[in-house]
């Protein structure tokens, strides 16, 4: 049994610690989140100088061939600076694809210039009524020729506003719901057909609802199998989850260390209120909450290679935690900061507000205890 | 012990419902329904209306324009207008500084404040807090000092709810600051307009400007607009916490707000199936709605110690705790309920045209998550949870 971390591993978490400490500090953070494009791409092109756009790649294919470890340590930090730039829809999920089923052809399309900064990608799966139900997909990719026309609307595509291409879940055979006939497309954001309107989140990112209308692919936008996707689907949401659970767990981090510095410094009644009791055990629920999570993080991460039901479990299991944890932890530090945890001004709101969208994306609590008790 | 009202009182709820139906703009409901943010001149319209009526001010007595209520026709007034969705009247005027200038103020005071407080002419605005007194209140640093016939004040109080629409500021002030702390404060009354006073606006974390700093920069208050006698402010700010408390527990808006969960949650599906048939979401719904049963007889059993001549006492503060837990619990409901379509952040769009140009998911997800953001004030203002506890635990249980 081993929790530590190798040499590499040590040295990446600086980079992006550092990366985050000297060059996100919240300030920079508003200004991105109110730039006309939402996020910079020129830290974009230092993510890919300094390798973190290349990190889970294999070598084969121009990448570092490294470890959802390191991942979880990259989304951690950017967790603790709430870093906006679209790393889990590009490299994550989009990457992910194309890491587990992309074509030679498909790779060395779109991996070169991803790596290099160069290429964004989105992940369009969620619909207007499907809430989070992966197969529940009335878009449909019809037989045209030899590839397909794709028609349908994908709601609340994160990071949609900035993506080249995007990756789209379609129905190419079955009902609405069935597991079967989900297939997966590489499509060109600027192919005819193609339209989005954007919109900013409350956490401070940008998304689109994408309209696809008749838009033409060639069999080789397929990635995958075509009507065999769900299973590739919910592997590479898998990953998105351990993703995102880690950023969590840097943003509770974040709000438990900057709760508790609050109650040794606020003083009210002639004391820290830190010395009031009852603050000091909701501290204390607020450290546990943070531990069990970045605990979870940590075992779900590691168990991302296992069977398929065995990782569902183990993905599951973690977003139940981080959904409560992360409810709990960042409703509890607005309460304690009083009036000042209410402003826009201060950093804690903000990250009250990403924890809260985090519940919301791949699935809530009340999804996630489903899905683990049925398995 | 007996659960019905008499018959006068549904005659008179009966009244209310009528005056609602008849007297209630379908525009200002409209935008009340969709949850969008009220402008001064739509609570103020709201205001003029039921004082037309003669109800703007249901606790005052009627020497000053109170309608002669009885605690039990006040109770049935604020739910029928929160189950109508009506917009709050806003207490800073009617339920927070009335009663002061009333109980402790002077027949000048009262003649020149109290009728433009009831039909909306004067904007009113508590300036307690201060950045560096929150919960201990009596801290407060704002300083007043005597120069003749006139206050100069000096300080900044913070938190200030819709100061920017103020006309008028009912502040505590520190006139000694030898002694006790609670004996050196008073209460006075500041035109907004006076010179030295800047305002400036706190965003909160929804995107909404709802509250405010004020600076007080070498402020003249003439002395006719102290209340009372000086050192007497604390007294005075006390009474005002004790006094009307009716509408804290906000059990009406959260029956209202539990039937749009509802609504909502059959509109939107899971699996196919409308999301109010799910297992876990409706038995997290049955749950805070039995909170709420549970809130609602403690209010009535409260209110007929009340009707009874017992004041409302430390208990009170049991309404405020769970009426604002049950209050967030819902919007937090909400949020699950709309998936997705919790994250986009449509607000700036203007109002009426949001969903013509927009379609960005169903119109009632708009301030879904932004609401569910502002909520977590409730537990944070008018003393928080944790300080209504600690009443609890002194003034109640003599811990
Ligand atoms: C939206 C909003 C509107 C407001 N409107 C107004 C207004 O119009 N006018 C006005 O004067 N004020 C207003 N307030 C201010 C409000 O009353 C204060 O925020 C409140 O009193 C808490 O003070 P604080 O923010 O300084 O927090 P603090 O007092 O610093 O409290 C910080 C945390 O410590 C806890 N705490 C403090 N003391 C104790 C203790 N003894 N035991 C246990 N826990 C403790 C608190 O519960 C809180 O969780 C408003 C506040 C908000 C958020």
């Amino acid at each position: 049994m081993d929790f530590s971390f190798t040499d590499e591993q040590k040295m990446l978490a600086d980079s992006v610690e550092r990366f985050v400490q000297d060059e996100y500090d919240f300030d920079t953070r508003k200004a991105i989140t109110r730039s006309d494009e939402g996020f910079r791409r020129d830290y974009w092109e230092k993510f890919a100088e300094l390798g973190w756009l290349a990190l889970p790649f294999d070598e084969e294919d121009g990448g570092l061939g490294g470890s959802a470890v390191d991942t979880m340590i990259l989304m951690e930090s950017f967790g603790k600076g709430l870093v906006v730039e679209p790393y889990v829809s590009t490299v994550v999920l989009c990457g992910g694809f194309l890491r587990a089923a992309g074509t030679k052809a498909q790779k060395d399309a779109v991996l070169p210039g991803l790596m290099e900064g160069k290429t964004l990608l989105a992940f369009a799966y969620a619909e207007p009524t499907s809430r989070y139900n992966l197969a529940d997909i009335s878009t449909k990719a019809v037989k045209d020729g030899a590839g397909y026309k794709i028609t349908g609307h994908k709601a609340v595509v994160i990071h949609g506003p900035s993506a080249d291409h995007f990756v789209v879940t379609a129905r190419t055979s079955g009902g609405q719901r069935d597991e079967k006939g989900v297939t997966v497309f590489l499509v060109s954001a600027k192919a005819p057909g193609v339209s989005r309107r954007d919109y900013p989140t409350v956490d401070g990112l940008r998304a689109s609802e994408v309209s696809f209308e008749n838009v033409s692919v060639g069999a080789d936008a397929v990635i995958g199998e075509v009507d065999n996707g769900l299973a590739l689907v919910e592997r590479v949401v898998d990953e998105g989850i351990a993703a995102i659970s880690a950023e969590a767990v840097g943003a509770m981090k974040k709000l438990h260390d900057l709760t508790l510095d609050y109650l040794k410094t606020r003083v009210q009644f002639g004391q820290p209120i830190g010395r009031f009791q009852v603050l000091q055990h909701r501290q204390v629920d607020m450290f546990m909450a943070y531990e069990q999570s970045k605990s979870m993080s940590y075992m779900a991460n590691l168990k991302l290679d296992e069977a398929p039901a065995a990782r569902k479990k183990a993905l599951s299991a973690a977003k139940v935690q981080i959904g409560k944890a992360g409810r709990f932890i960042g409703q509890q530090s607005v309460q304690l900061h009083g009036g000042m945890g209410m402003t826009d001004e201060l950093s804690v709101g903000h990250y009250f507000k990403r924890l809260t969208m985090i519940d919301t994306q791949f699935g809530n609590v009340d999804h996630h205890l489903k899905r683990f008790g049925a398995l | 012990m007996d659960l019905s009202f008499s018959d006068a009182d549904r005659a008179f709820q009966a009244e209310v419902r009528q005056f609602l139906a008849e007297a209630y703009p379908a525009d200002l409901k409209a935008k009340m329904e969709r949850g969008e943010e009220l402008r001064k001149e739509d609570y103020i319209r709201w205001q003029q209306i039921v004082n037309a009526k003669g109800w703007a001010a249901p606790a005052w007595p009627t020497e000053y324009g109170g309608p002669g209520w009885t605690a039990t026709q006040r109770y049935i007034y604020s739910e029928e207008l929160a189950a109508a969705s009506t917009p709050p009247i806003l207490p800073f005027g009617i339920n927070m500084v009335a009663p002061v200038i009333y109980t402790f103020g002077n027949a000048e005071q009262k003649k020149r404040f109290l009728p433009r407080i009831l039909d909306a002419t004067d904007w009113w605005c508590q300036g307690y807090s201060e950045p560096g007194s929150g919960s201990d209140l009596a801290s407060l640093r704002t300083k007043a000092e005597r120069q003749g016939d006139h206050y100069i004040v000096n300080g900044s109080k913070t938190w200030t709810t819709l100061a920017q629409h103020a006309d008028w500021i009912f502040c505590l002030v520190r006139t000694d600051g030898t002694g006790k702390q609670q004996e050196g404060i008073s209460f006075l009354l500041i035109d907004m307009k006076t010179p030295g006073i800047r305002v400036r606006p706190i965003i909160t974390m929804d995107g909404g400007h709802e509250v405010n700093e004020v600076f007080l920069d070498d402020v003249k208050v003439p002395v006719e607009n102290l209340i009372g006698k000086e050192g007497q402010g604390w007294t005075y700010a006390k009474f005002l916490l004790g006094h009307e408390r009716s509408g804290i527990a906000a059990v009406g808006r959260s029956k209202r707000a539990i039937a749009r969960l509802k609504s909502i949650a059959e509109a939107e599906t899971i699996d196919g199936a409308p999301l109010i048939t799910d297992p876990a979401f409706s038995r997290r719904i049955s749950e805070v709605e039995v909170d709420l049963i549970a809130l609602e007889f403690t209010e009535l059993r409260t209110l007929a110690s009340e009707s009874a001549g017992k004041g409302p006492g430390p208990e009170s503060s049991i309404l405020k705790i769970k009426g604002t837990e049950i209050q967030q619990a819902i919007t937090e409901l909400l949020v699950e309920a709309v998936g997705s379509y919790a994250a986009p952040f449509v607000r700036d769009v203007p109002d009426g045209q949001r969903w013509n140009e927009y379609p960005i998911g169903p119109a009632y997800a708009a301030n879904v998550a932004p609401s569910y953001f502002n909520m977590r004030k409730t537990s944070i203002y008018g003393g928080s949870n944790e300080i209504q506890k600690n009443i609890i635990a002194k003034m109640v249980l003599g811990l």
